[in-house]
This record gives C-alpha cells, sequence and structure tokens, in this order.
C-alpha cells in the first residue's frame, strides 16, 4: 500500500504513531513470550518473575493504544486504508494481549514445574521446537504489519498449520510419558499446559497476519480457507 | 477487483455525456446508471464538473449561452437532451434545491404553491391539501403551520432551506437533485435535511452534490467520485468509503487529495 501524505499533517503524524505504538507493544510482547519459554527450558525462576511481573505494561498498551484508536475515530473519522488500519490495530492489540497472557501464564506454570521432580527431557525438546516455531510467526506478523506486506502475513498463516501439528505430537508424547510413569502426570499436564498456551500464540500471530491483509487489501479474511487466503493476499 | 456495480433499476442513464463551457469540456464521455429510489452521492474537489453533472439532469444549463451537452441522459428511457424533450414538464419531473436558501420574496404558503400553480389547477382546499403535505415531508410543517402568511425570508437559514425543498417536492417530481444543500447550514438544520433525505428516498430518486465526505457517506446508497471533469469511480457507499478501487478515490476521501 503506497501512500501519499494526508493534507493535514497532523493526521498522518497520528496514524504514524499508532502504527509504531503497535509495533512497539509488539516488541514487549516478543520478549516476554521469549523470556517466557527460555526461563522454563532453563529453569530460571528470577526471569520467570520477571515475566508476570511485566504483563501489567501489556495490558496497559493495549487500554492506550484502544484510546488512540477510538479519539482518531471520533477526531478524524478515517475512510477507506485509514480506516481498515484503526479498525485492524483495534483487533490486533486484542491479539496481543492475549499473546502477553499466554507468556505470562507460561511463566507461572514454569515456576510450579520448576518447585517440584526434575523433568525427563524428551517432551522439552519439542517445546523449544514448537516456540521457536510461535515466536517466529509473532516476529513476521509485526513484520508483515510494519511493511504492509500480504504476501508475507499469508505465508505466516501456513505456519499455523505446522504450529497445531507440532502441538498434537507433544501432546501424544506426553500421553506415552504418562502411560509409561504415571508419578510424570502432575509434570506432563503442565507442559500440556504450556505447549498449549504456545499453540495458541500461533494462532493470535495468525490472526494478526489476517488484519494485516485486511489492512492492504481491504478484505476479510477469516474463516476462509488457506488457498482463498493467498489468492487474495497474492492478488 | 470485486464488488462488481450493478444497478438493476436505473431512473436516469448517463450514455458518453460531455458537457461543454463554451470551448471548456467540463464533462469528459460519463456514463453512469442512477438508481431509482436511492440516494445517489457526486463527491469530487472544486471544479471537478459533480455541480455541472447535477445540472444536465433538468438541463438547467439552458439558462445560460454557449453551454451544451452530448451524448444522452435517458430518464425512464427518453432521452432528455433530445430537442423536442419539453424542458417545462422536465423541470416538473426533475426538481432541484441549490447551495443556498433560495426562497421567492412572497409568502411561505406561496413559495410552495408557486411550482404547483405552473402545472397544476387545483381547488383551493387541494392546493392546502399540498402544501401540508410538501411542508410536512420537507419536515417543516409543525414549525410554519400557524405562520404561512409570513414572507419565506422571515425563517432561519435551515428553515428557508427547508421550504425550498417544500417547494421542490410540491410538484411531485420524480427526481430531486441537491446541489451542496447543507453547505450554508448549521450542524442541527443539517442533520434535519439528512434525515429528510433518508425519507425522500422513499418515493423518489434523489441526487445529491455534496462537498462534505461525511455527509456522503451518512446519507447515500452510492458515490460517484468525480475528478476533472471524469467519473473516476462509482460504486456503493459503503464499498467507495471502506475499500476504494482507485488510488484517486481513496487519495480523495482519506483526506490526501492536494
Amino acid at each position: 500500500m503506497t501512500q501519499s501524505e494526508h493534507s493535514s499533517k497532523q493526521y498522518d503524524i497520528d496514524l504514524e504513531t499508532l502504527r509504531s505504538r503497535v509495533l512497539e507493544m509488539g516488541g514487549l510482547v516478543e520478549s516476554q513470550i521469549l523470556a517466557a519459554i527460555d526461563g522454563f527450558i532453563d529453569g530460571d525462576l528470577g526471569a520467570l518473575d520477571a515475566v508476570v511481573a511485566e504483563d501489567h505494561r501489556v495490558n496497559a498498551f493495549e487500554v492506550n493504544i484502544d484510546t488512540d484508536c477510538s479519539h482518531l475515530i471520533a477526531r478524524r473519522q478515517p475512510a477507506a486504508g485509514d480506516l481498515r488500519l484503526v479498525l485492524a490495530v483495534i483487533k490486533i492489540v486484542t491479539d496481543l494481549e492475549r499473546v502477553g497472557d499466554e507468556a505470562a501464564k507460561i511463566a507461572r506454570i514454569g515456576k510450579q514445574t520448576h518447585s517440584r521432580a526434575p523433568m525427563s527431557s524428551a517432551p522439552i525438546a519439542a517445546i523449544r521446537h514448537v516456540g521457536d516455531i510461535a515466536i517466529g510467526m509473532l516476529r513476521k506478523a509485526l513484520d508483515a504489519l510494519a511493511r504492509l506486506d500480504p504476501a508475507a502475513a499469508a505465508a505466516i498463516v501456513r505456519e499455523d498449520v505446522e504450529i497445531d501439528e507440532e502441538f498434537r505430537s507433544i501432546v501424544r508424547q506426553l500421553i506415552t510419558f504418562m502411560m509409561e510413569d504415571p508419578r510424570t502426570i502432575s509434570t506432563a499436564i503442565e507442559i500440556l499446559w504450556i505447549a498449549k498456551a504456545i499453540e495458541r500464540i500461533g494462532d493470535h500471530s495468525k490472526n494478526m497476519a489476517e488484519q494485516v491483509i485486511y489492512i492492504v487489501k481491504g478484505t476479510d479474511v477469516r474463516h476462509t480457507s488457506v488457498e482463498a487466503l493467498e489468492r487474495e493476499a497474492l492478488s | 477487483m470485486s464488488e462488481e456495480l450493478q444497478i438493476t433499476n436505473p431512473k436516469l442513464k448517463v450514455n458518453g455525456l460531455s458537457f461543454y463551457y463554451g470551448k471548456y469540456q467540463a464533462i469528459k464521455n460519463v456514463s453512469m446508471d442512477i438508481p431509482a429510489n436511492k440516494v445517489t452521492a457526486f463527491i469530487g474537489p472544486s471544479g471537478c464538473g459533480k455541480s455541472t453533472l447535477l445540472r444536465t439532469f433538468n438541463r438547467l444549463y439552458e439558462l445560460y449561452p454557449d453551454q451544451r451537452a452530448e451524448g444522452e441522459i435517458r430518464l425512464d428511457g427518453d432521452n432528455i437532451l433530445d430537442k423536442k424533450q419539453d424542458i417545462t414538464l422536465l423541470r416538473a419531473k426533475v426538481g432541484m434545491v441549490f447551495q443556498k436558501p433560495t426562497p421567492f420574496p412572497m409568502s411561505i404558503y406561496d413559495n410552495v404553491a408557486f411550482g404547483v400553480r405552473l402545472y397544476e389547477d387545483l381547488s383551493r382546499s387541494e392546493m392546502d391539501d399540498r402544501i401540508e403535505w410538501a411542508l410536512t415531508k420537507a419536515a417543516l410543517w409543525k414549525e410554519v403551520k400557524d405562520k404561512l402568511n409570513q414572507s419565506g425570508n422571515s425563517l432561519s437559514g435551515g428553515q428557508q432551506q427547508r421550504l425550498c425543498i417544500a417547494r421542490g417536492i410540491a410538484i411531485k417530481p420524480e427526481v430531486l437533485l441537491l446541489d451542496e444543500p447543507c453547505s450554508a447550514l448549521d450542524p442541527i438544520s443539517t442533520a434535519h435535511i439528512e434525515e429528510l433525505v433518508a425519507e425522500l428516498k422513499l418515493d423518489y430518486t434523489v441526487v445529491i452534490v455534496t462537498h462534505n465526505m461525511q455527509q456522503a457517506a451518512r446519507v447515500s446508497d452510492y458515490t460517484a467520485y468525480m475528478y476533472l471533469g471524469e467519473m473516476m469511480e462509482f460504486g456503493a457507499t459503503d464499498n467507495i468509503f471502506v475499500k476504494p478501487q482507485r488510488k484517486e478515490t481513496e487519495d480523495y476521501i482519506t483526506g490526501r487529495f492536494g
């Protein structure tokens, strides 16, 4: 989307500020999720505490950006691409805030797990792997938003399919662990929750990617097939 | 690109219309269908030809020398640009309201009755009924019913504009042309007129020219964006304001113009 400038410079500044604050929030959320997964895998309880303590900053971003959006709508009555940007931002910050919640959830569960028995190493590698995919998706979704790149956004949606498969594989592994040694059940269930939280991050990143396509193309691609979405994004 | 415009019941069919002020071509080969019983808005920067286009629909330009139209404008199938077209009859079918309220220097009653007397021979009581009907339609009846003999000029700007609309609809036209009807009005009067436009489309085909983009978005079903005499984009208002197909349209409605 090539955009020339508004006759009103202040309007340009308002929209640009809005976008950069979303990206700033995205940066914070990304570092939260990274710290939560690393902290869990390394057993770094201090890092996990920090993630829980920082969650309020993510929440504040959500509230402030939503307020900015309502002010912008009231003052500017944005239309066309500007309108789509503002609408998409309102949705994107909800997804980002939820990703922040998942990070805090991983940190809290991680602390519990580490306060108990040491874990078998097998599913940890899988958690690392699925976590890397999720963080990659989040980062790419934010990049696609920064560059308003629908093709990059469409690629993220493909990755979500991969994450879902990885999640199912982790579930199968954990079931095997639990059947072999029932003493691992508490820990296995916690790891399952963490895996589920990571899987949700993939879903939220996909939602953000769909919003990028909406901003640029004006088409609502939610709840469509991956093929239809790609067709729209690349048209 | 999606959402092709389908107009199923056009009231006016504009076909290859060009318009000249002397040698200057103000409208360049415009073709469009204006749907019946809908509000169609023309937007565009000053001098883009939107008012000129509106004025071809009742051949108002004939009042001036050196102005001519080429092409076709079909009103229910009949080409109104045809030399044989009776202009008085055309203007009875296609009424117009202007930017500035233009009450005649006569009573409120006579302002509304003026056009009717040109076309119809009504009894006193029939005329009374017609005046009440038109003023009620124009959302002015309650405010003026006790002072119908006062001068039209005694009303406020917003009331005067509604009086002009009452005068326009009293002759029961089929098409109502509104040329920036709210540009001289305060927000409350504007809201009254916009409310009225929504009512009027039940009975009439309404075409409105407006500088106020938000007004076009609020009142119209279809929006046409004109630039330098050309029809850049014509589509459902919901599409034009959320997802315009052309960058020129997007730039104009988002305020990135000029």
